[in-house]
Order: structure tokens, then sequence, then C-alpha cells
């Protein structure tokens, strides 16, 4: 009896605090973006017409984000949330559901065309078509040609939630895309300076593969596609062998997987370890990536550095 | 033969991760056998998981403050771990808490705590990493400091033996003659954190105690006296290490979880057909009536 009192009474207290949504009147639209990447390109977007609120900052890892109660608060107060989708944000749905949103959502990635990866990918990137079961990469920023559709997309879609400043968010997209559209051929001239036979790398996490496919670089993975598996002696084995046999010293970190594991690998097979790659988390501020244009001048200096020494 | 070889012998030849990896499982298999059979002696089987997750906010502190460092980590992992050993120690002389209770206490406070710093501190992957470490990674220095715990443990056990066995059976015999039983019982509990930092430096916090407890319990039912537990104990730990290395290897399986596996799978055989008290010699030989 007494304790059927308390659960109402929790109930009452929870009822009350929930947040009620509200459209937003004068002021900046709120946006919710799902990482930090979307964030900065809807902040270069909106400029001053948009307060944007990141629910994975930067430098966090995306695969296993946990909610927390702001987050699912910020969601709630939100008239546009910026997704990647092609699978990216699994928990999103159920954010939204249990904050209550009615925020319009931009699925930043609309109209690009998906690459598939394996859901089981073999760490050695040998198919295993009897296991594997396909599933689209999410991981389509890692090409300018594919932010400038991002880029279309938030323009898109914050013009139609605030069409008071639709020429605003169209203007500042053009001139945004130009400078995405120069960085592009930036990067494209600095690869292509590289020996076509060198043009391989190693590095933890296959996010990379379209930045492979738009820039003809081979990047071979040692772990799977999701940051969660632990690596089998197996598969770390290989991976020595196929150093060791390729002859490729370029070995990079992400910003987001066990370092220790490569650094071993490094001085077993006296690759070198390279800076940090940024795939799918920008640096905080102050670091070397901390926009979206920043962390691909950043990754492709890096690269091109590392791919010299092959 | 040639391949026989190639199954056991040529993946520790080929590679030196794998030998690092079975020299760390040797370590850890001589410091955490006597341990682990000396836990379950003194019915505290259990204390060692719960000391296991208490080193996780010391390890976590250590990590922010030193980086994915091997010597903070530990440092830390090892002020904690005996923190809560002791306080809960305290507690349980001071007060009527028994000490299964204060200790289940602290450890719960402990693990909260270094969730806590290591998600608002760090990034989520981050705890993963403490949380599963890998044998897989383990290079020079971690080798040196199992190895270095190791030897530790095996001379302090050599010094506290007598009396520690003598309050396993007989606290009150251990009074009467004067030995210090609250002494020998805190550097035991010392020994037991140092071993489990060793052990989640290899196998990660969460698994660093199945290695010290599954092995010893395998050992109860092949031996009987204590060193002879301790020494099948560590037989036990280190095969596991040995074969857990080479599945991981052969089938493709993640290196922790195929160690403790392996060890699981030694203690229900042993629990089955093991040579005392086991489910064979229990029910299906019969008994001679002296026994």
């Amino acid at each position: 009896m007494r304790a059927r009192a308390w659960f109402g009474a929790l109930a009452l207290i929870i009822g009350a605090t929930m947040p009620v949504p509200v459209l937003a009147q004068g002021g900046p639209v709120k946006v919710v973006a799902t990482f930090s990447i979307l964030a900065d390109l809807a902040r270069s977007v909106g400029g001053d017409k948009v307060a944007v609120t990141t629910l994975v900052g930067p430098d966090a890892d995306t695969h296993s984000y946990q909610p927390t109660p702001s987050d699912a608060k910020a969601v709630a107060a939100a008239d546009v949330l910026v997704t990647n989708g092609l699978g990216l944000e699994g928990w999103l749905d159920r954010l939204k559901g249990a904050a209550g949103s009615r925020a319009r959502t931009i699925v930043a990635s609309r109209g690009i065309a998906a690459l598939t990866m394996e859901e089981e990918a073999d760490a050695a990137g040998q198919a295993r078509p009897d296991k594997a079961k396909r599933v689209s990469d999410p991981h389509a920023w890692q090409n300018l040609a594919n932010g400038q559709i991002y880029v279309a997309n938030i323009v898109a879609g914050l013009a139609e939630v605030d069409p008071a400043n639709a020429g605003f968010y169209r203007q500042t997209g053009k001139a945004y895309n130009a400078a995405l559209a120069a960085l592009d051929r930036k990067v494209k001239d600095e690869i292509a300076a590289v020996p076509r036979t060198k043009r391989r790398v190693i590095t933890t996490h296959d996010a990379f593969q379209y930045f492979g496919k738009a820039y003809g670089i081979a990047f071979i993975a040692p772990l799977g596609i999701s940051t969660e598996n632990e690596p089998s002696a197996g598969d770390i084995g290989r991976l020595e062998r196929q150093i060791k046999s390729e002859r490729i010293k370029a070995l990079f970190l992400e910003n987001v997987t066990n370092p220790r594991l490569i650094e071993q690998i490094a001085k077993d097979t006296g690759a070198i370890v390279g800076p940090p790659l940024y795939s799918d988390a920008l640096s905080k501020p102050g670091g070397p990536a901390a926009s979206y244009a920043a962390m691909f001048e950043h990754n492709a200096a890096t690269l091109v550095a590392g791919m010299l020494m092959n | 033969m040639t391949a026989t070889y190639a199954f056991l012998i040529a993946p520790f030849l080929e590679f030196s991760f794998m030998r690092r990896a079975l020299v760390g499982c040797l370590a850890l298999a001589i410091g955490s056998g006597p341990v682990g059979t000396l836990l379950i002696l003194r019915r505290m089987s259990l204390m060692g998981d719960a000391l296991s997750h208490a080193v996780l906010p010391g390890a976590a502190i250590g990590f922010l403050v030193g980086g994915l460092s091997l010597v903070s980590m530990s440092i830390g992992g090892a002020i904690a771990g005996l923190a809560v050993a002791l306080i809960s120690g305290l507690v349980t002389r001071m007060t009527a808490l028994r000490e299964d209770a204060s200790f289940a206490a602290f450890y719960l406070a402990s693990l909260a705590l270094g969730v806590l710093i290591v998600s608002t501190h760090g990034s989520s992957i981050d705890l993963l990493n403490v949380l599963f470490g890998s044998i897989l990674a383990v290079d020079d220095a971690a080798l040196l400091l199992i190895a270095g715990i190791a030897t530790v443990s095996l001379l302090v056990l050599a010094v506290i033996y007598r009396p520690l066995v003598m309050e396993c059976f007989d606290p009150g015999f251990l009074r009467s003659v004067g030995g210090h039983g609250g002494l020998t019982h805190t550097l035991f509990l010392v020994l037991v954190v140092i071993n489990l930092v060793a052990g989640f430096q290899a196998l990660g916090t969460l698994m660093a105690v199945g290695l010290m407890m599954l092995p010893a319990a395998a050992a109860r039912f092949w031996a009987r006296e204590v060193w002879t537990l301790s020494l099948t104990s560590a037989a036990i730990a280190l095969a596991s290490g040995y074969v857990g290395l080479l599945l991981s290897y052969h089938a493709n399986l993640p290196s922790g979880p195929a160690i403790i596996l392996t060890a699981a799978a030694c203690y229900c055989v042993s629990l089955l057909v093991g040579t005392r008290d086991s489910v064979r010699t229990r029910y299906f030989v019969r008994s001679h009536i002296h026994v």
C-alpha cells in the first residue's frame, strides 16, 4: 500500500519534470546534432541563426554512446535533429521516443550512394560470404563530395523549419560547399603526388572506406568494423604476417581504439605508428581536427607523410 | 608430426606477441595459483571478485593522470584495491558488520565511482580498455610488472605461510601461541590486490579474477595438501593460458574469454572426473568402508 503511494508520487514527479516540446518563437533554431562532425556542419551552415547541441562530443565514440538525461532534455527541446543515418545512430529512435521529441529530423546522408560493408568483417579483410551480412557503411562523411551532399541536406532542412532565414542558409551553404570543393581538389592533388604502389596504410578501424575509394588509398584494418570486438590471436598473427610480407610501414591509430595493441604490433614488425587520424569524431577545440575541414586536412597530410615511408 | 608442431608450437615461434602472452600467463599462474587456493581455503572465493571491481576507480584515476600508462594505472588500481580491503577489514573489526557485507558495500561504491570517473572524464571506449585489457597487447614493461608481482607474492607467502594456513583452520590456536592473525590477514589481502592488478594488465579487471579462482577451484578435486593444491592450481592456470591462446589463434576467438573458458572447462572436467571428492568418486566408484 505504502509502496504504491511512493510509486504514484514518483510518477507524478517524473511527469512534472518531463520537458514539454515547444516550437521556438524567435531566437535561434535549436539544433541537436548526433555527433561532433554533424554539429560542425550545422554550425557552418546556420551561423548565429542556430544554437547547436552535440550528443556525442569530440573524441567520443558514436558506436558505444549512452544517452544521459541532459541529452534527452536537449532532444526534447530541439526544433531540428541532424542525424547521419545509414545505421550509425541505432539508439536514436529510442531516445527520441523517450524524450517525446517532435523535432524535424534531417538525415544528412540522404541521396548518397552508400557503400556496404560486412557486418562481421574478417580481420585480414578477406570476405567470408558464408557468415557475413552486408550492411551499409555509415562513414560517408569521409569523402568531401559526400560532405557537400550533407551540407545541402542540412541547408534544405533548416530552410524548411526556419523559412524566414532560408536565403541566409542557402548562401552560407553555397559558400561553405565551394570551400569544401576546393579542399577536395587540394587533397586529391596531395595524394596523387604519392606513387600509386605506396598508397597503402593500416589503421585500427575501417571507417575510411569512402576516403579510400574517393582518393585512391588502400586501407587495411586489423579490427572489424565496430570498436567493440576484441581481436583474436589469429587476427593479429595474420596482420603481422601481412605487414611483413607487403612491407607496409604506415600504421595509424584512430582517436578511439586501443592504442597499446597497435603499438605492440608496430614494435614486433618494425612499422612506424603515425599520429592519430580522426574518423568518427573531431578533436577538442584547439586540437588538430577541431572542424570538418581541419579534420580532412589533418588526415590527408598525416596519411601522405605516412605513405611516403612505405 | 609436422602438423602437430605447426598446430601446437609454430604460432609461438613465429610471433613474439604469442610468446609474451604465454610468459605473461606463466607469471600470472605462478602468482595466482597459491593466492587463489588460499582464498578458497579461507572461504573468500567471491572476495577476489569484489576486489577486482574495487580496483577500477584507482585505475581510472591513474588513467586520467597518466594516460594509458602501465605504471600510473597499476599504482592507482593497487591503491584503490588496498583502500577497499583495509577499510572493509577495519569496519569488520570495529562494528558488527561481517566482512563479506562490508566488502560488498565498499566494492559496489568503488565500482560506481570508477564508472562515474571514466564516463565523465574520458571517452567511453577507454572504459572498455580498462575492463578488458588484452593479453595480446602485453609489452615488456607489463611482463616485468607481472613477473615482479609473482615473485613478491611467492616470497611473502613463504614468510606468512604457517600463520596463514593455521588461521584458515584454527584461528583460536594461532592466537593462543601468540600469532598475529590480523597482520597475516592484511598481508594476504595485499597479495590478493597486487595479483589482481597484475591480472588486469593482461586480461582486464573482469577476467583477472577468473584465472585466480577457476584453476584453484579445479585443483580442489585433484590435490589434498595446501602446497600440492597451489601447485596444481598454478599448473592448471598455465595450461589454460596455453590452450586458450592456441584456441584464440586457430579458432579466431578473443584471447581473454578463450583463456577463462578453458579454465572453466578444466573446472568442469575436474568436478566430474577428479580423483578427490568429484562426482565420479562420490557416486560411481564403490567406496571402501574406511573412506
